[in-house]
């Protein structure tokens, strides 16, 4: 896995470390005593095997034991599974976090930025496409939404994936820990262009992401297609423009 | 009494096959529409095999693609511009590869050789029947089976291609032509899958039918063997799963041809509301794929290790109790898709329990060879397979239940490896093992031993080469379904894996031509088979192979459970079940009076 590149990243991995320590273990101990009963109990010239139709105390020690690990696993999982999806809840995204709103069509991530009164759905609002731009240290906020088929916001890095379905707004939210230039990616199916549906989300430094975005207001046109970079093979190929959308 | 007079033969008007009265079927009716079971399972053996073949042919070109992507595809210049011109794969084409890839695999080869065929080969066999409660109703399930795979198949050649949006089909990209690009392939695919419903449906009714009533005086439900109780427990779950399939597939063919918008948003329809219909379908259907084959796996390792199997009773429970979890799991495919998180968390909980049974299986196979005199034949080096593999898609199927490192690889490649370890490691593997194991009572010759061999040696390894690092394609982050991951930069340096897969992709699919070479040899040249080459104990090892239409002469007396492996005291280290306790063979007349002594309760 890339190294974590969010908050809840290191959590998320952590999970995953302790069930691969387990599921190692298993794996090591099944497979072990397989060979080694393959070995110890191959067929010789008269082995007779032994008549047993089952030990009732043994069945009930491996039914109890995975039962309990298994039952840890859940409770190790579901806190921070809460705290990573539940972005409208207590506890997880902060009040203060920066909102946005990325609406993903065929096949491209158009990411609507609040300008600086910080407020969606104002005059000072203005269209990416294809380019995620976020501060560092500060939570963010996304209303995701999807125009016409189900994409799925990917950052692997951050260890966020939603999927983005038409006629539903789902809330996504991370807080980045380091800057830099990172991969969005689609993954769920979603036609002909979804290998290559993918967009580049930049972290910068706090004051960096103001000068970035009063840069992006004086140059463009607020609400509309300011940077192209990789829009022109996005449009080549796609199968319809995307007028169902109105 | 009359009930059940009404709805399947009684046991005593069974027409048990008569050595004195020649078999005078006419060809068409013997080979043909045929209603005896052992030909229809050897029917639907030929046509899961060809679909196999099918399926397979497109996971090459699939690999193909992605080791060495853009290069012109040997051979591809066979394939219509539309597909792939001068051989290079086009990306729709190779998204409808990846749609029939699971589509065939799925519903035509595994599903109709554990379901069709085995199901067939042993009910009545393993019951002491003469056949299935109702024949003709049998015969139609194949003869339904059969054009659904075809229409699924012609669907390539119709105006835009065969369905493309993964074999989940998820709206509205499923639904929508301008979307997918595709239009009458996604409708064939939508017509096809409905009719084999039908086919699975009809043969579902017909194993509990024939379970529950045609059992011979004896066979007690804890006399069994285990592949007839996976097949029982499958086919309820068939019974109750199809429909919901069936009901969503309907739907979404209205959305694409009448104008219905029960999946599109536009009008309020939902798009999430096709994954729950789907899924709660999809997952019954995921043991359906795979208890048949823990049934299999069982009756070969105790066979090969000549014991009993370890704890029959949890053994049966272990398959009633996934079946019955396997109802309330099915949110574990969308944890990502926009559910309710709370809901998330309910799932991954009963997705956890369900590790449960599945522990308990792995632990009593490991149990059944402890201590045993285990014979490597081939069936049994596949089953032991078999587990070997299971345990890796079973646990790796523990990381994908836990809802936050689900975050990171739902629809990367851990998924696509994990379904192939359960699939191929576990499903097919214990395919192989019952073919290996049953082919000689169905076709009255062995498979080649050497043969069978080379076959699974060569399959296990590259099997294993191809599909463990796609575990870390996943973990590396690389998506599903991509036609070209070195669109994106941190895929890069994946490709070399990726090569690698492919190498041993393509192998592991030339070595299966070995076994398609077996079966084919053997089916002419093949040793004659004896009556029971493995020793083993249930009733149809009585019988000729193959068994006479009809199967048994009379009505068969059982007298003990399936796994009487070296039991003390007996010169053998079998004990057939038909066997009675003072040694003497004895028959039930076919009036139903049983004459032999000690008959049991």
């Amino acid at each position: 896995m890339p190294e974590s590149a969010s908050t809840f990243g290191a959590g998320i991995d952590s999970i995953y470390y302790i069930i691969l320590w387990i599921t190692g273990a298993i794996f090591v101990l099944v497979e072990t005593a397989l060979i080694v009963f393959i070995i110890r109990y191959r067929h010789r010239e008269g082995r007779v095997a032994v008549h047993t139709h089952g030990s009732k105390k043994a069945e009930i020690v491996w039914t109890v034991i995975p039962f309990i690990l298994v039952l840890f696993i859940v409770y190790a999982s579901n806190d921070i599974w809460l705290q990573v999806k539940r972005a409208d809840q207590e506890g997880a995204a902060p009040a203060d976090a920066l909102r946005l709103r990325v609406v993903a069509k065929q096949f491209e991530w158009n990411v609507t930025y609040p300008g600086p009164d910080e407020e969606l759905d104002t005059s000072d609002d203005f269209v990416k496409r294809n380019q995620l731009h976020v501060p560092i240290g500060r939570a963010v906020r996304i209303d995701l939404g999807s125009e016409d088929v189900i994409h799925s916001f990917f950052l692997p890095d951050f260890r966020v994936k939603q999927d983005a379905v038409p006629g539903m707004t789902i809330p996504v939210w991370f807080e980045a820990t380091r800057t830099g230039e990172f991969p969005l990616a689609c993954a769920e199916l979603c036609g002909l262009g979804h290998y290559r549906m993918r967009a580049s989300l930049t972290v910068h430094e706090a004051d960096d992401f103001d000068r970035w975005q009063s840069e992006e207001i004086e140059s463009g046109s607020p609400a509309a297609d300011a940077d192209a970079s990789d829009s022109e093979t996005a449009d080549e190929n796609k199968v319809n423009e995307g007028e169902e959308s109105a | 009494m009359t009930t059940p007079q009404l709805l399947a033969p009684n046991v005593s008007a069974q027409h048990w096959a008569d050595p004195s009265h020649p078999d005078d079927r006419p060809f068409i009716r013997k080979y043909v529409f045929s209603t005896d079971h052992k030909t229809i399972g050897n029917q639907f053996m030929f046509m899961s095999l060809f679909f196999l073949m099918i399926g397979g042919a497109l996971a090459m070109m699939i690999r193909w693609q992605l080791g060495w992507p853009g290069l012109p595809m040997p051979g591809g210049g066979v394939l219509p511009e539309t597909m792939a011109p001068g051989g290079i794969l086009l990306p729709e084409f190779y998204n409808s590869l990846v749609t029939m890839h699971g589509t065939f695999m799925i519903f035509f080869a595994i599903m109709p050789l554990l379901v069709g065929m085995f199901g067939n080969w042993l009910i009545p066999l393993h019951v002491g029947a003469s056949d299935m409660a109702f024949p003709r109703l049998n015969m139609m399930s194949f003869w339904t089976a059969v054009p659904a795979g075809f229409i699924m198949l012609a669907s390539f050649a119709v105006e835009g291609g065969a369905a493309g949006a993964g074999w989940t089909a998820y709206p509205p990209l499923s639904a929508v032509p301008e979307y997918s690009g595709v239009s009458t392939g996604q409708q064939l695919w939508c017509v096809s899958l409905v009719i084999l419903g039908f086919s699975s449906l009809m043969g579902a009714v017909n194993y509990i039918t024939t379970i529950v009533n045609m059992r011979a005086p004896g066979m007690t439900w804890l006399r069994l063997p285990l592949p007839v109780w996976a097949l029982f427990i499958t086919a309820i779950l068939i019974l109750l799963a199809m429909p919901i399939l069936a009901g969503a597939l309907i739907m979404l063919l209205f959305d694409q041809t009448i104008g219905t918008t029960f999946f599109l948003p536009e009008t309020g329809g939902q798009p999430l509301m096709w994954q729950h219909l789907f899924w709660y379908f999809g997952h019954p259907e995921v043991y359906i794929l795979i208890l048949p084959a823990m049934g299999i796996a069982s009756e070969v390792i105790a066979n090969g290790s000549r014991k009993p199997v370890f704890g029959y009773p949890a053994m049966v429970g272990a398959i009633i109790a996934i079946a019955f979890l396997g109802w309330i799991v099915w949110g574990h495919h969308m944890f990502q898709s926009g559910m309710n998180p709370l809901l998330g968390s309910s799932f991954m909980l009963s997705t956890m329990i369900i590790a449960v049974p599945s522990a308990i299986k792995v632990f009593n196979w490991l149990g059944t060879i402890w201590r045993g005199d285990i014979h490597l034949h081939t069936p049994m080096l596949n089953a032991l397979a078999f587990v070997a593999m299971f345990v890796i898609g079973g646990l790796s199927g523990v990381f994908m239940a836990s809802t936050p490192v689900d975050i990171y690889i739902h629809d990367t490649y851990f998924i696509v490896a994990h379904i192939h370890y359960v699939l191929f490691g576990g499903s097919l593997f214990a395919i192989f093992a019952g073919l290996y194991f049953w082919f000689p009572k169905f076709y009255g010759r062995m498979l080649n031993p050497t043969l069978g061999k080379i076959h699974f040696a060569l399959t296990f390894v590259f099997y294993n080469l191809v599909f463990f690092p796609m575990h870390n394609l996943g973990l590396g982050g690389m998506m599903r379904r991509i036609y070209d991951p070195n669109q994106y930069g941190f895929l890069e340096p994946l490709q070399p894996m990726n090569t690698f897969i492919s190498v041993f992709a393509l192998a592991l699919g030339a070595s299966q031509l070995v076994f398609f070479f077996n079966i084919l040899w053997s089916l002419w040249r093949g040793e004659k088979a004896p009556e029971n080459p493995w020793s083993s104990n249930s009733l149809e090892w009585d019988l000729p192979s193959p068994p006479p239409h009809g199967n048994f002469e009379a009505m068969p007396a059982v007298y003990r459970g399936p796994y009487e492996y070296s039991y003390p005291g007996r010169g053998e280290d079998f004990w057939p079940q038909s066997e009675p306790p003072n040694g003497r063979r004895a028959r039930v007349e076919t009036s139903g009076a049983p004459v032999a002594e000690g008959v049991p309760q």
